[in-house]
């Protein structure tokens, strides 16, 4: 994240806040010095935003605005914040107070935005965001099918403030809620709350939170207090979006949980693949430590909590909980039996609460507003809600909150804004390298996301991984491309794990090369089944279920390949060839002039034809074709 | 104090020097020659070297008191970790999810036929290391490519062999 050079709330300027009063105080005098109605840019810095140049857009408004060129009355603030979650739009600039929405914006348009927008309330047309097929542009954020079909509880603070300002949370009630646990509660009370709040583990397996904390509170000696920031799963990015938006809320989170179950020593475990996350985060543990409220005696209070942040270094079964301690400790990441929990002996053999970054996340907002407060969101069995990684075929990737329970269809079509290119669902794909396909809305019309719901039709939630799929997508070629990631990923101990993948790979291979045999269909299943039941950790008994979800809804797919020597969807290259149907093409020539290799010949309104022998099957006629008259053969 | 170290895997053999002192800066200063960072202290020195060199293995081992064939078992059991010399610049391709859909594996295999290299491997004028990651979390931008530390988005066969050229000219 960019250092911050223009906001006068700086920590520096503070002494250590010695007490609850003095935090409450603090919070008062930034408050009094924030005008909600003065102009404010803030400027999406999240790691999608940033590969998009957002960070010469904030250096561009900073010279335009900051430098002496500027002649208007009110400099407005620039901010920088973490990811809005809309990345597929981005870079993204949000002006307030109006709320004025723009997307796509480059170093180009930075000038223009001055001009016009910040001095002159004049809108730019071509920066506005429009929804799929509407033809009015739509000027507030807040009005947007995206956000305002989400419900933020754990992002709220995301894209609102610049996570490299400690004093950013602090106006927005950061800390707050570890000042009241601190001095209005008892840690029995602290997890009380937790668990009446019936919030589940946001990591993936979705145990009691309030239960982990209590079993980890009544062990004896130094405890630790533990965040899994290892985001392994491919297509998830919820925990990399907190880390680098709202760091503060994840530290407040832990060191509540500290207080509750009598720990000291915190570790954030972050991925070595999130540089951005680990510099934020470093810099906000050192701005929490210069305020006194993380480190020696908190607020006054003579409570202590250290954070301490570890890196990864590229092991996807890190991730796991005994996985993760051992490499804490500096040694392999390989999973241990779990005869004895983690809470009763973890990291460096002492008791060891671990959970998921937005877990934590959640904490604040519990302790503050009460577990009744979050339990009325979502359902019975999965209260409050869940941040989703929505990509794949959809028209609006990003991450999405909502109350669980949701509909995936609303998810898919209302939030998401449905499947772009004409093409049609096939389906969703949920938790992960381990998650399984669900097949709406062909086969199953429609589920409410939820733990129980999902692992009902054989996929789970996860970390909250959701990859739409839309009619283009070899299920068969999906099973492959994931076996193959958790291949590389087993860490080879147990040989359920290890021989069951490299068998079930080498089938699946086969089959998608065209060498598929009668029988492949059962062996896999044989082999899932044995894998799932069998495995030590929860990688391998999960590691089957991408093939086994893909056999129980696609197994037609499966057929083709094997018997008919045919894909379907058009993806495994050896299967499938490309014909042109000469009752629908209008000989446009668009696709003779997309074509790489110059397999296509025909007159301008004459059918076209496609040379098999120079076709090399990249699909880009298939894909520019305005009247679908390349086929899948 | 400075010594020599031989690397011969693969490539023809090179003379790595070992700056002790730096190595001492790492492990004692910033880690405090606690054992159970010795996974920073290996990204440490991978930066300074672009790989672990096995003298500054063997050192490390001495200083922190871990036997050797345990550092090993680290630096093979973590993907970020390279025994072997990197290039001078780093293209990693993520064949994550999203990536994956939509055609970050072609762009390694256009990549590896025009650089004559496997992924995870090396150039032999040392210029170039091609690395895929299996998700770099900036799936809403897909097909990403990250070339010396930098993100490309939505990155094209073009957007590479735009670098690739830059990289001939050099």
């Amino acid at each position: 994240m960019i250092e911050a050079t223009q906001t006068a709330l700086t920590p520096s300027e503070v002494t250590k806040i010695m007490s609850t009063e003095a935090l409450a105080e603090y919070r008062q005098k930034l408050q009094a010095q924030y005008d909600p109605n003065a102009p404010m840019i803030y400027v999406c810095c999240g790691t999608g935003c940033q590969a998009a140049g957002s960070v010469d857009v904030v250096e561009k408004f900073r010279e335009i605005l900051v430098g002496s060129a500027w002649d208007g009355k009110v400099v407005p603030m620039i901010k920088p914040t973490g990811c809005h979650g809309f990345c597929s739009r981005g870079p993204l600039v949000i002006i307030e107070p109006q709320d004025i929405f723009y997307q796509r914006v480059t170093v180009n348009d930075v000038q223009e935005i001055v001009e016009k927008t910040v001095l002159n309330n004049e809108l730019i047309k071509r920066l506005q965001y429009k929804s799929a097929g509407a033809k009015e542009s739509i000027t507030k954020a807040s009005e947007i099918p995206y956000y305002a079909k989400q419900t933020r509880l754990v992002l709220k603070n995301i894209g609102r403030v610049n996570p490299t300002e400690i004093g950013d949370s602090i106006i927005r009630n950061g800390y707050a809620a570890l000042a009241k646990a601190l001095t209005q509660m008892t840690p029995q009370q602290v997890i009380d709350e937790v668990s009446s709040s019936k919030l589940r583990g946001r990591g993936g397996a979705g145990f009691p939170t309030g239960l982990k904390w209590e079993s980890c509170a009544k062990q004896e000696g130094l405890r630790y207090v533990i965040c899994n920031a290892d985001e392994g799963d491919p297509g998830a990015f919820m925990d990399r979006s907190l880390l680098e938006g709202d760091p503060h809320s994840v530290l407040e989170g832990m060191a509540i949980c500290a207080y509750a179950v009598g720990s000291h020593r915190g570790y954030m475990y972050v991925r070595a693949e999130y540089p951005l996350a680990v510099k934020t985060l470093t810099t906000a543990i050192r701005q929490a430590e210069a305020l006194g409220l993380l480190g020696k005696n908190i607020m006054g209070t003579g409570f202590d909590f250290e954070v301490t942040i570890s890196t990864g270094a590229g092991a996807f079964i890190c991730g796991e909980s005994s996985a993760l301690m051992a490499s804490l400790e500096g040694k392999v990441g390989r999973p241990r039996p779990k005869y004895i929990r983690s809470v009763e002996k973890g990291f460096r053999d002492s008791p060891s609460n671990l959970n998921n970054v937005e877990t934590y996340a959640n904490i604040p907002s519990i302790i503050a507003n009460g577990g009744n407060w979050y339990k009325s969101y979502g359902t019975e069995r999965s209260s409050g809600t869940k941040v989703f990684a929505l990509t794949g075929n959809v028209f609006n990737i990003g991450l999405v909150e909502v109350p669980m329970g949701i509909s995936l269809m609303e998810i898919v079509f209302g939030i998401g804004g449905g499947v772009p290119n004409k093409r049609a669902l096939k389906g969703v794909q949920t938790g992960g390298p381990s998650g399984g396909c669900i097949p709406i809305p062909h086969k199953i019309p429609d589920i409410n996301v939820g733990y129980g719901k999902l692992a009902e039709v054989g996929s789970i939630m996860g970390s909250g991984g959701m990859i739409v799929m839309d009619e283009d997508t070899c299920m068969v070629e999906v099973a492959r491309y994931f076996v193959n990631f958790l291949v590389e990923e087993s860490c080879g101990q147990c040989t359920p794990c290890r021989e069951g993948l490299t068998r079930m790979k080498e089938i699946l291979d086969r089959i998608t090369q065209g060498d598929g045999r009668e029988g492949d269909i059962e062996l896999l299943e044989e082999i899932g089944k044995f894998t799932n039941n069998f495995s030590l950790c929860g990688l391998g008994t999960s590691a089957a279920n991408p093939v086994l979800s893909t056999i129980r809804y696609f197994r037609e797919e499966y057929e083709a390949h094997i018997r008919d020597k045919k894909c379907p969807a058009g993806v495994c290259k050896k299967l499938f060839h490309y014909e042109i149907d000469p009752d629908i093409c209008t000989g446009c020539g668009l696709c003779k002039s997309k074509c790489p290799v110059k397999a296509i010949s025909g007159e301008k309104k004459k059918v076209h034809v496609i040379d098999q022998s120079l076709c090399m099957k990249c699909m880009e006629c298939y894909k520019n074709c305005k009247f679908r008259s390349v086929k899948i053969m | 104090m400075s010594g020599t170290a031989c690397v011969c895997q693969e490539i023809e053999c090179r003379e790595i020097e070992i700056d002790y002192n730096q190595l001492d800066k790492i492990i004692r200063d910033d880690y405090g020659g606690n054992k159970e960072t010795m996974i920073m202290m290996m990204q440490a020195i991978q930066r300074v070297y672009r790989f672990l060199p096995e003298a500054a293995l063997k050192y490390l081992s001495q200083v922190i008191d871990v036997p050797l064939t345990k550092i090993y078992e680290v630096a093979t059991f973590y993907a970020s970790f390279s025994l072997e010399p990197k290039g001078k610049h780093i293209l990693t391709i993520c064949t994550g999810t999203a990536c994956h859909l939509r055609g970050s594996g072609g762009m390694v295999r256009h990549i590896a036929e025009r650089m004559g290299i496997e992924p995870g491997k090396t150039t032999q004028d040392l210029k170039l290391t091609l690395e895929t990651v299996n998700c770099v979390g900036a799936c809403a931008v897909a097909p990403v490519a990250v070339m010396d530390e930098k993100y490309y988005p939505k990155a094209t066969i073009a957007t590479l062999n735009d670098f690739m050229d830059r990289l001939d000219a050099e």
